[in-house]
């Protein structure tokens, strides 16, 4: 294992769910993001290993999915759903706000690393349009403002109050 | 020791003299729409009153799937009255417990969308916001997992393929094949480990159907595939949904290990020879891997880039073995076909397109949510009618179906007659079932861009016509909607598409252009408008913005 | 799971499975086929010409440049003749208007998407490409160039990657993975922003896996990979090591 984190047995886990097959590959990379939020190349190279998959095809497989991410997220995360439902209902107001008030696009994080502004292409949410996923939880029939401030508390935060990420805390 | 037909008897009828104590039944959506409106603490707040009054005897609380009107969440229905609040709050739980038995509470009534909760014969949703889907029980209870008994133990599987296409019934993913002729081809192929796999990638980006269905009812599309393993002949089933679909992930688990529990998965289901059982794959961000062949790959670990048919996957898919691909609305479509017959379901729709159809009705119409309705229903009755028009009586300009493969159908074809002949015959298609309605203040150019720039950053990259002409047409419009188009750029546009159309490998490139070549077609003076007065008619594309700050 | 390496997906041509012989034509030319074999296979048998990009004999089947379609009477549309197997009274044309105009547009969309300018390439003169261009009669570029600025790298102490030239075709990742079988190459991303990689796109000189056998290089169709100290005039792929590769390798892997 790359190192003593407990979370690794998670992933060794799903990966024996499999039978250490190259198959799992994808249910793999899934466990790793959720348990360490991001893909690094230890954690690929290990993968790789595991599962006697070529190196060049685990950063293909990581790299064609839009799902898994090579970089850490920022301690919140802000979905904005780029569904059909959601661009004419004016999501793409709520990206130009973010991207004129707060000054980051689709992919990046804040420089100070308290937010990570994402797009989804459905949540299939499309009867709340338009929706944005605030820390995991979908708000409907969001508006730029309303975004906007919830950023702002979050930046403001002093201490970092990140969500532990599964198996990250011992659990009950 | 195995299931037999008097303990799912059993089962359903002490679920069945349960339900019947209760005097009144308090349904409270728990899908995803109404989940993220706080339905989840409304359902413990009226379970808290309900039992501080101490009215548990008399009166339940359940969480169902859902209700349909997505847009007025959270929902609630309350049994036998049939009476529908919309919009319910924590605070409103005594008021509604107080009126139970006398008139609806005119403030949370959905009154005015009576339209949207009564034209809708219902098939696939037939249990969806009645039952409570994570309880096995509670699925029996409406003859669930009956059609497997009956299928299993009284048909042989070239009965329940006669069945199948007797109903008529045709694919729900989109192309609309025949699914009784795709069962029959795997069933032919003679060798090796079949599979059998339901397609739940719905990546189409404005519908919902297939979340809403596995949120709802998952135990019907497990019984659906079951009943399709059975006929094809295979022993292992997938189930491919979007990592996006957190909760409806959650139900399917759930849903297939009470089936294993319960042993209608597992070895020799109802005491047949028959032994079958599920496993999920998590889809990770790709359209693509919504066409079959990329769905394969991935599902195998692969990056999902479509190969070249044939080998089809019925004779060469997963792991190279007959492989049985259906959509989730196409498999939930197949346990009442079962118990009530192919002939039955035959009666419903339109010459060449059986049954009932789910959309997911959304963008500028009042009651957007999920809706189930006959083949053949008009354009009309769906948008003003049972959608009750649009917000604000603005007027109607079009509504655009299946998504980025599909076309945007302008006014004068309300009056059509749904169905997947019509839809093609006007330069769209049935797709999944996404229905968005656009208004005056949708601009068509936008729209295709809009669509071209997922084709394009969805487009997997393995053949060139779609990989580059995508690119390509996204930057033509991209200066047309920044009114920097010439004429000869809708020349341009038609030559690609055409292009497009006819070389690309697998159906994202093939109907990627639809949604073009629709616009171009019915609102061509929306691009010359672009072009040549550097104006956008509705005012949605940023032309002065863009240009000032060249 | 690899790909489908039979179309036919089973395999034929033993005594209990004889492959079946059949007529079809060609360009009204009436020839005999086998149902195990490609329009493409049955056309360069008999001479006639279908351009190729992507295809390498020797290597899996892709379908992918689509440069081979070709016409088949009965099909909705234009068919990749190097997957489409033949078929009993098939009847192929090779050279419609609408073949060879589609063709010279999917050409020209190769040549618009990343920067061919022959002039200062390595490969000048000895390039699939190019001859290509000249094969397929293409004077101009209808579409905008699109150019990303692509990386070279040169980290590698024999050859090296310039992935302005690169067309995507695959053929380096399939010689590496099916023949030399180190998979040092795979393609990352998707779509327009696809891009051929080594290991954890990594340097190629600082690949763990490359055991820097050149193939990829001789069976590059461009000047993308090429060997370093080499000029123009040298720079000709050596491609005759697939044929017998294949043979002595290809049984045990299907
Ligand atoms: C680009 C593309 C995306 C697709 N996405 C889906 C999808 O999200 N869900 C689906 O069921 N079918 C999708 N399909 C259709 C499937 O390839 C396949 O036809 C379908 O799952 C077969 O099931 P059916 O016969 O029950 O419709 C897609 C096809 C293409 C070409």
């Amino acid at each position: 294992m790359p190192t003593e984190d407990k979370r690794w047995r998670l992933v060794n886990r799903t990966m024996r769910l499999h039978g250490n097959q190259p198959h799992a590959l994808i249910e793999t990379l899934h466990s790793v993001q959720e348990y360490f939020g991001f893909l690094d190349p230890d954690a690929l190279k290990y993968v790789a290993n595991s599962l006697r998959v070529p190196l060049s095809v685990v950063y293909g497989v990581a790299t064609f999915y839009s799902y898994f991410t090579l970089q850490p997220p920022g301690e919140h995360t802000c979905v904005v759903c780029k569904g059909t439902a959601c661009y004419i209902s004016g999501a793409s107001g709520i990206l130009g706000s973010i991207a004129k008030k707060v000054g980051i696009a689709p992919g990046e994080t804040t420089p100070d690393g308290k937010v990570s502004l994402l797009t989804a292409r459905c949540l299939g949410s499309c009867g709340l349009a338009p929706a944005v996923v605030l820390d995991g939880q979908v708000c409907g029939k969001m508006t730029p403002t309303a975004v906007l401030d919830r950023m702002e508390v979050w930046r403001n935060e002093e201490t970092s109050e990140r969500v532990p990420l599964r198996g990250e805390v011992d659990e009950p | 020791m195995t299931l037999s037909i008097e303990d799912l008897e059993g089962i359903a009828r002490i679920e069945k003299d349960k339900r019947e104590s209760f005097t009144y039944q308090i349904n409270v959506c728990v899908a995803a729409g109404c989940l993220s409106c706080q339905s989840g603490v409304l359902k413990e707040a009226f379970e808290k009153e309900v039992s501080r009054r101490g009215w548990e005897n008399w009166c339940s609380v359940k969480g169902v799937g859902c209700l349909g009107l997505c847009a007025a969440g959270p929902l609630i229905s309350i049994q036998p009255d049939g009476t529908y609040y919309r919009g319910v709050g924590a605070p409103d739980v005594s008021e509604i417990l107080e009126s139970l038995g006398g008139a609806p509470i005119p403030r949370l009534d959905c009154a005015s969308s009576r339209p949207f909760f009564e034209q809708q014969p219902k098939i696939v949703l037939e249990n969806s916001g009645r039952i409570d889907p994570e309880r096995i029980e509670d699925y029996i209870a409406e003859d669930g997992y009956k059609a497997l008994y009956n299928a299993l133990r009284m048909m042989r599987p070239s009965e329940v393929i006669e069945q199948v296409l007797a109903s008529g019934l045709r694919g729900r993913g989109g192309a609309g094949f025949p699914t009784g002729v795709k069962w029959t081809a795997v069933a032919k192929a003679s060798n090796g480990n079949k599979f059998v796999v339901c397609n739940a990638d719905e990546g189409d980006p404005g519908a919902f159907m297939d979340r809403s269905i596995l949120e709802s009812d998952p135990h019907r599309v497990i019984e659906g595939m079951a009943v399709a393993a059975y006929a094809v002949g295979a022993n292992t089933g997938f189930i491919y949904v979007r990592a996006e679909y957190p909760l409806a992930v959650q139900r399917v688990r759930t849903a297939i290990s009470q089936a294993r529990h319960l042993g209608v998965l597992g070895n020799n289901v109802f005491n047949s020879q028959f032994s079958f059982d599920i496993n999920v794959r998590l889809g990770a961000g790709a359209f693509v891997c919504g066409e079959e062949t990329a769905l394969i790959a991935s599902i195998e670990g692969r990056g999902g880039r479509p190969r070249p048919r044939p080998p089809f996957p019925a004779e060469f898919g997963l792991w190279g073995q007959p492989t049985l691909i259906n959509n989730v609305e196409t498999f939930a479509n197949i346990p009442p076909i079962i118990r009530k017959g192919g002939k039955w379901f035959a009666t419903i729709g339109t010459e060449k397109s059986k049954g009932t159809k789910v959309f997911a009705l959304a963008g500028r119409v009042n009651n957007t949510g999920l809706i189930e309705v006959p083949m053949g229903t008009t354009l009309r009755e769906i948008v003003f009618q049972i959608g009750g028009g649009i917000p604000g009586d603005r007027a109607f300009k079009a509504v655009q179906t299946g998504g980025p493969s599909g076309g945007c159908i302008p006014e004068q074809f309300l009056d059509m007659a749904v169905d997947y002949e019509s839809l093609a015959s006007v330069g769209s298609i049935m797709g999944s079932g996404g229905l968005i309605v656009m208004d005056d203040t949708s601009c068509m150019v936008d729209v295709a861009h809009f669509f071209m720039e997922f084709c394009m950053s969805e487009s997997c990259g393995k053949c060139v016509p779609c990989r580059v002409g995508t690119s390509q047409i996204y930057h033509l419009l991209n200066r047309i909607t920044k009114g920097e188009g010439k004429l000869s750029d809708l020349d341009m546009l038609e030559d690609l598409s055409d292009l497009l159309k006819n070389t690309s490998l697998c159906g994202l490139g093939q109907t990627a252009p639809n949604p073009i070549m629709s616009t171009l077609r019915y609102f061509r003076d929306e691009y010359v408008a672009h072009i040549e007065e550097k104006r956008c008619p509705a005012e949605a594309c940023k032309i002065h913005e863009a240009r000032e700050a060249v | 799971m690899k790909e489908p390496t039979s179309l036919t997906g089973k395999k034929l041509g033993n005594d209990a499975n004889p492959a079946r012989i059949f007529t079809m034509t060609i360009d009204n030319r009436l020839l005999t086929a086998r149902e195990d074999e490609t329009v493409l296979s049955v056309a360069r048998q008999n001479g006639i010409y279908i351009p190729t990009l992507c295809h390498m004999e020797g290597l899996s089947l892709r379908g992918a440049c689509r440069l081979c379609i070709v016409d088949v009477k009965g099909a909705p549309r234009v068919l990749p003749s190097c997957v489409t197997l033949a078929r009993q009274d098939m009847e192929v044309v090779t050279n419609s208007d609408r073949v060879i105009e589609y063709r010279r547009k999917i050409l020209e969309l190769i040549f618009s998407e990343r920067n061919h300018v022959c002039s200062v390439c390595v490969s000048n003169g000895h390039c699939d490409l190019q001859a290509l261009a000249t094969e397929l009669g293409m004077t101009h570029v209808r579409y905008d160039y699109l150019y990303p600025k692509q990386l070279v790298d040169a980290s590698h102490p024999r050859f090296s990657v310039d992935h302005n030239r690169c067309v995507l075709c695959m053929r380096c990742v399939r010689v590496c993975d099916e023949i030399e079988g180190a998979h040092t190459w795979d393609i990352m991303g998707r779509g327009i922003t696809s891009r051929v990689i080594t290991d954890l796109n990594q340097p190629w000189g600082s690949s763990e896996t490359c055991t820097g056998c050149g193939k990829c290089v001789q069976v590059c169709p461009t000047g993308a990979l090429s060997e370093k100290g080499k000029s123009v005039a040298e720079m000709t792929k050596r491609r005759q090591f697939l044929p017998y590769l294949q043979m002595m390798r290809g049984e045990g892997r299907k």
